[in-house]
């Protein structure tokens, strides 16, 4: 069994809400990612996002925005996510998940880019700008690869979609909280937790919620209605607010921050 | 031309080729929808209304009324034969796109899909600009229809287009300065896309180019298409014959895409794209897809696009903010894969010649976009028979560009 579908068993059975850290790869440096990736770790979550940089990152915000443009000036190519994989996984089994706009897989070739993905240990992709409906071919290759395929819900999916979605993903699905980019909020959408009542109940796949999710109380509010939260642009921001060295325990403190019982 | 002769035309057409974009809104292997989940249902609900309106007699008279008493096309076709000796000496005809309303031929698509808009019931409009013609052209339609407008241009552009920004912001609409990546057209699609995501259920994007997710590249084809529709009328009924030649400048393409989208059936008559050839064939210095480009996805669609190695997006350098842009229309690519088009390059100087030759020949100032198109014909223009018919789009005036050519030339004399 893959490491993404033993941990959302886990999570199942001990009727957790698992927490995915999403970091963008080269940030402050390709030396530095994995050193990150273990502090998320050890303060807590559950899985990892490695974040592909690109030049034109339509569905981030300013923060991710900004942290792909600083890993692009320090020259990170899509060799390193792998770099980066291979050196969390000498280490550790935590389920990597890349993420990714469609074009630099493409460039790099799909077939080429899943057997690399494989290789270095990565559980899985999710893509940004890549619906099922555009999907066919790279889906199946990265299958045949043993790469799982994660795809995005969002609030203005139809139930036809909401089907399409599910059956093309496997590992989890993806819902994105909001309509909008990615980046810290301090409200969730008041809709959102409704919304995933019902469309939980529809989906063979686990479910995960991100876009906007950086407190506690927001943890806590969709901890019952989801099987995990994704933590993004907070944490990115985090690594970028102070020196490098700093970088891992600032990123894992909001790890700590998001995951600490909320005082009532 | 009717609505009816219209349908008719489209109807012998489809016999003859299969009618592209198919069904999931690819040009053979290009185009497609690219987009984050959260706009996949606006692109269904924006491909559903706009069926329905193409088949909808009320809209095209709506649109025809529009085209004809404010827009004020048909726009003539002028020969310039001053202009056809330099290059040569066959017969030249300018498609005048220059003399719409606003100055280029953007307002045809701005006009359709606002129109489009207001019957979907958004009632705010965002659009990105280059040059800043389709922002004029969407903030005209704005004004007219009584929408709120939204313009995204990269700080540089908004440096070289300055006058273009001040009659964005005379016509009501709101112009957000681009700062990101390298400040220009792809930077403002990318915050244009954003907003879009955002504000998804309430506002409509009007894309300006033959390029975005599926349906734009066909419904902004099929409201610039009647460029071509108005010349072949003309020539024939001018020359009495089909055009040999047709040239037109492509940075994403829409100019060329209405001037050609009529005369690819027409199989002798040999198309021409030119795209901005910049400073030289080196990546980052000009914005020729063809030769220095890889396939790829950008904005939404899947075409041929400037690139690394490694798939980041390569900036781009044209004197004509219009053309200097990474990817090109799906459809073009398809055109050109086909053999059916054949894309070129002009560089900026030749470009700068053609604007300042066209001016001096014929007193009409060309957009720098289109002084591309003039350009090509100027350096090969020896390679074309001499009784040849050739038209060439004008696709804009350059008033726009006076500022910039005029800095420019200080620079030269200094």
């Amino acid at each position: 069994m893959n490491r993404l579908k033993k941990l959302f068993k886990t999570l199942a059975k001990q009727e957790r809400c698992g927490l995915i850290a999403y970091v963008t790869c080269g940030d402050p440096d390709v030396e530095s990612t994995p050193r990150i990736v273990e502090a998320l770790q050890r303060a807590g979550a559950d899985a990892i996002e490695l974040g592909v940089p690109f030049s034109d990152p339509i569905a981030d915000g300013p923060v991710i925005q900004a942290a792909a443009q600083r890993s692009l000036e320090r020259g990170t190519t899509t060799e390193h996510l792998f770099a980066i994989a291979r050196r969390v996984r000498g280490r550790s089994e935590i389920p990597l998940v890349a993420f990714s706009y469609v074009n630099p897989v493409m460039r790099y070739g799909a077939e080429r880019f899943a057997k690399d993905a494989a290789a270095a240990g990565i559980d899985a992709i999710l893509f940004t700008d890549l619906p099922p409906e555009a999907a066919g071919e790279i889906r199946e290759i990265c299958r045949r690869n043993g790469v799982a395929t994660v795809f995005l819900l969002a609030p203005t999916s139809n139930d036809k979609r909401v089907a399409v979605i599910d059956r093309a993903s496997d590992g989890f699905v993806y819902y994105v909280s909001t309509t909008g980019v990615t980046g810290a909020r301090r409200e969730l959408d008041p809709a959102l937790v409704a919304r995933l009542d019902e469309v939980r109940t529809r989906l063979r796949n686990p479910l995960a919620v991100g876009f906007g999710i950086s407190q506690p109380e927001h943890y806590e509010a969709l901890r019952d209605h989801c099987d995990a939260v994704v933590v993004g642009s907070a944490i990115v921001r985090a690594i970028d607010e102070g020196d490098p060295a700093g970088a891992a325990e600032r990123a894992a403190d909001v790890v700590r921050r998001i995951l600490a019982p909320v005082a009532v | 031309m009717t609505v009816t002769a219209e349908r008719e035309e489209s109807k012998s057409e489809s016999k003859k080729r299969p009618a592209l974009p198919d069904r999931r809104g690819y040009f053979g292997e290009f185009g497609g929808k690219y987009v984050p989940e959260t706009l996949m249902a606006a692109l269904e609900e924006f491909e559903d209304v706009y069926r329905k309106v193409r088949r909808d007699r009320s809209f095209r008279a709506e649109l025809d009324d529009i085209l004809r008493d404010y827009v004020g096309r048909p726009t003539p076709l002028t020969e310039a034969k001053k202009f056809a000796e330099l290059c040569g000496g066959f017969r030249l005809f300018l498609k005048r796109e220059d003399l719409n309303h606003t100055g280029a031929h953007k307002i045809n698509n701005a006009m359709g899909q606002a129109l489009i808009a207001k019957r979907m019931g958004k009632q705010r409009i965002i659009a990105e600009t280059g040059a800043g013609q389709h922002g004029v052209a969407t903030a005209t339609a704005c004004a007219l229809l009584g929408l709120q407008c939204v313009v995204y241009m990269g700080e540089v552009d908004m440096a070289r287009q300055e006058l273009n920004v001040f009659r964005m912001r005379l016509l009501g609409a709101e112009v957000v300065p681009v700062t990101s990546g390298s400040r220009t057209l792809k930077d403002a699609i990318n915050e244009a896309i954003r907003d879009w995501v955002t504000n998804v259920r309430t506002t409509h994007y009007i894309i300006g180019s033959v390029l975005g997710p599926h349906p734009y590249p066909m419904v902004v084809r099929d409201f610039q298409s009647v460029i071509g529709r108005e010349a072949l009328a003309q020539i024939r009924k001018k020359v009495n014959m089909l055009p040999n030649v047709a040239v037109a400048c492509v940075g994403g393409g829409s100019n060329a895409i209405g001037l050609f989208h009529e005369m690819v059936k027409h199989e002798g008559i040999r198309l021409v794209g030119v795209e901005a050839g910049g400073r030289g064939p080196k990546l980052g210095e000009h914005a020729a897809r063809f030769s220095g480009g890889a396939l790829g996805v950008l904005h939404g669609t899947r075409s041929m696009i400037l690139q690394d190695p490694f798939g980041q997006i390569a900036e781009t350098h044209s004197i004509s903010a219009g053309l200097d842009y990474a990817s090109i229309g799906p459809e073009h690519a398809y055109l050109q894969g086909i053999g059916r088009v054949e894309y070129h390059d002009c560089s900026d100087d030749l470009a700068l010649e053609a604007f300042h030759k066209l001016s001096e020949s014929e007193g009409i100032i060309p957009a720098l976009e289109s002084a591309h198109a003039l350009g090509w014909l100027l350096h090969n223009g020896s390679s074309i028979a001499r009784d040849a018919v050739v038209i060439a789009n004008l696709s804009g005036r350059g008033d726009k560009d006076v500022p910039q050519v005029a800095e420019l030339l200080s620079k030269t004399h200094q």
